[in-house]
């Protein structure tokens, strides 16, 4: 299947000599979501901006279904709708009459009915005639995802939707963020969230210094990176490890009670019947088990500041 | 294919910023022209010979007119684009599938169409000072359109060029007002030392008054062609500036 977008060696150094970013080739898929996980200042903001027509590349190229984003930006960008990391509004226009605004810049024909549904969807139908300013900080953020969507995109970026955001909208904005993907909207959302990234993302792209680490379906990634560990649980706490487990990779924790046994699950055994029976021998009996395993954070972590 | 749509909603936008402050839009002008029709028209005018036949009163109002044109012109247009730069909602418009041509359109449209109205409503309100008696009612109309489109795409400049608000202002302060006043606005350059005069001639401002005051009374400082060829000479380069501008992204895109 063609990608939606598909992001081609692009790059961007700014005026003041800084390399935003740097050689990057990234294809999305059509109706997936896709979380650019990344810290401050990786270039997910200006990725974004280039794609959005907002930044002007310095190398490379990018296409949303099929069009090339500067010879056929009418094309492109009205299958794109764009949820600004600034809670940039116009003050003094009203909640309706901006996404009314917004439909138009993007050259739809007016549709009320489209529109009140929407901001209906958004918990906003009572606000339609409150200016702006009057809003909440939430609220503000609201109006700006139907600002995004009064022209019914394809393609919805959302930069840093729930930085700031209070817990209830951060839940609404994830349900509105299933929704869209259940009417086939491509999402494309930046965080330094790895929670959030976790949480909705099909797959994830780490972005760190300009550079796109990689980008993998988000289980296959935790599968590749996690590491996992076993939580045993002792009937009688332990002094020390015994000597005959010295060759696994062993923590003891909790003044003895809990031995933390910690794998690979890319590596080809994952040597655990093995420890039990050497356990068991050593005389250790286990009261229970538990594991666990490595969250994007610590993937992340590992990724951005390898050993 | 053009995006009839943004245009409409931009200009309907920006229009809408003069409907929503209606009083202060008509008020203003009939208040300022109404107070130098006091000041300058009675008081001083009754003192002031008639100038190529025509009395200073009914003189000045094609000055007048041209006074405010200007300064709404740019004043409107400038900050019609400021502020979305200053709020930041313009990454709205640079993102959509607009071209530089339409924003333009847009926004100077709509500057423009202010302008024009405020000065009708000059002309209306001189109307109850002075008899007014148009002899080129299309020239009149021709030198204020054009005067209203150049002036807003004047004001469109500024408004791209602008990083602050005082950047803002201090272009119609320092260079708009000064050109209008000493650009024969409230008299005829004839009332000059020669010096002067020449001196005047390299203001744009005084071919506009020139052309349009003689499409009232066929009366002016330069010959009407001339004013017609220069406000068109003016014209093609704002027209030149905003073209470079976009092209080159001006301060809107990095
Ligand atoms: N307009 C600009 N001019 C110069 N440098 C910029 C500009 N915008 C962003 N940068 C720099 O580019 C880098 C990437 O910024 P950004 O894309 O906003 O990162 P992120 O969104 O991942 O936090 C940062 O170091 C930032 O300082
Ligand atoms: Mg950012």
């Amino acid at each position: 299947m063609q990608p939606i977008i598909s992001i081609k060696n692009l790059s961007k150094t700014y005026d003041t000599g800084h390399h935003a970013l740097k050689d990057v080739n990234l294809d999305i898929q059509k109706g997936e979501i896709l979380a650019l996980l990344g810290p401050n200042g990786a270039g997910k903001t200006t990725l974004i901006s280039i794609i959005c027509g907002l930044v002007a590349p310095t190398g490379g190229s990018v296409t949303v279904d099929g069009y090339d984003i500067i010879s056929d930006y009418r094309e492109t960008r009205k299958r794109i709708g764009l949820v600004p990391q600034e809670l940039a509004i116009a003050a003094f226009d009203k909640v309706f009459e901006t996404v009314q605004y917004s439909r138009g810049l993007f050259g739809k024909k007016p549709d009320n009915a489209y529109l009140e549904q929407l901001l209906s969807d958004l918990s906003l139908s009572d606000k339609l005639t409150s200016e702006l300013r009057a809003l909440s900080g939430g609220m503000k953020r609201r109006v700006l995802i139907a600002k995004a969507l009064s022209h019914e995109p394809r393609v919805l970026f959302l930069d840093e939707p729930t930085a700031g955001v209070d817990v209830e909208l951060r839940k609404d904005m994830w349900k509105i963020v299933n929704r869209l993907r259940e009417a086939g909207v491509t999402i494309i959302l930046t965080t330094h969230y790895i929670e959030e990234a976790e949480a909705i993302a099909d797959r994830v792209g780490v972005i760190s210094g300009g550079e796109l680490l990689l980008v993998d379906d988000k289980n296959n990634l935790m599968q590749k990176l996690g590491k996992k560990q076993l939580l045993i649980e002792l009937k009688e706490p332990a002094q020390a490890i015994p000597e005959s487990l010295a060759g696994y990779a062993l923590a003891l924790s909790k003044k003895g009670s809990e031995i933390i046994y910690t794998y690979d699950i890319t590596s080809d055994g994952t040597g655990i019947t093995a420890l039990l029976q050497a356990m068991a021998e050593a005389g250790l009996t286990m009261k229970d088990l538990k594991t666990s395993q490595s969250s994007l954070e610590d993937i992340f972590v590992n990724l951005v500041n390898p050993q | 294919m053009i995006n009839f749509q943004a245009i409409k909603v931009i200009y309907h936008h920006e229009m809408m910023r003069a409907w929503n402050t209606l009083f202060q839009t008509i008020a203003s002008p009939v208040l300022s022209t109404s107070l130098y029709f006091v000041v300058f028209g009675s008081a001083i005018g009754s003192r002031i010979e008639d100038i190529g036949g025509v009395s200073y009163g009914a003189f000045i109002v094609p000055g007048l007119m041209m006074l405010s044109l200007l300064t709404q012109s740019v004043a409107n247009a400038s900050f019609g684009i400021f502020f979305p730069k200053f709020s930041g909602t313009v990454y709205e418009i640079m993102s959509a599938p607009i071209s530089s041509l339409e924003i333009l359109i847009g926004f100077v449209g709509a500057a423009a169409s202010k302008s024009l109205i405020i000065g009708i409503i000059i002309l209306i309100t001189a109307n109850f000072f002075v008899d007014i008696h148009i002899m080129h009612p299309f020239w009149m109309a021709t030198f204020l359109i054009l005067t209203c489109i150049s002036f807003s795409l004047l004001g469109f400049i500024i408004g791209l060029w602008a990083t602050n608000f005082e950047k803002l202002q201090v272009v119609p302060l320092l260079v708009i007002t000064p050109l209008v006043f000493l650009g024969g606005t409230f008299y005829s350059i004839d009332m000059l030392p020669p010096f002067w005069q020449n001196v005047s001639l390299f203001n744009p401002v005084l071919y506009l008054v020139s052309g349009f005051r003689w499409s009232f009374f066929e009366v002016s400082d330069v010959n009407v062609y001339v004013s017609l060829a220069m406000i068109l000479v003016f014209l093609s380069v704002c027209l030149g500036i905003v073209w470079w501008m976009f092209k080159t992204g001006y301060r809107l895109k990095q």
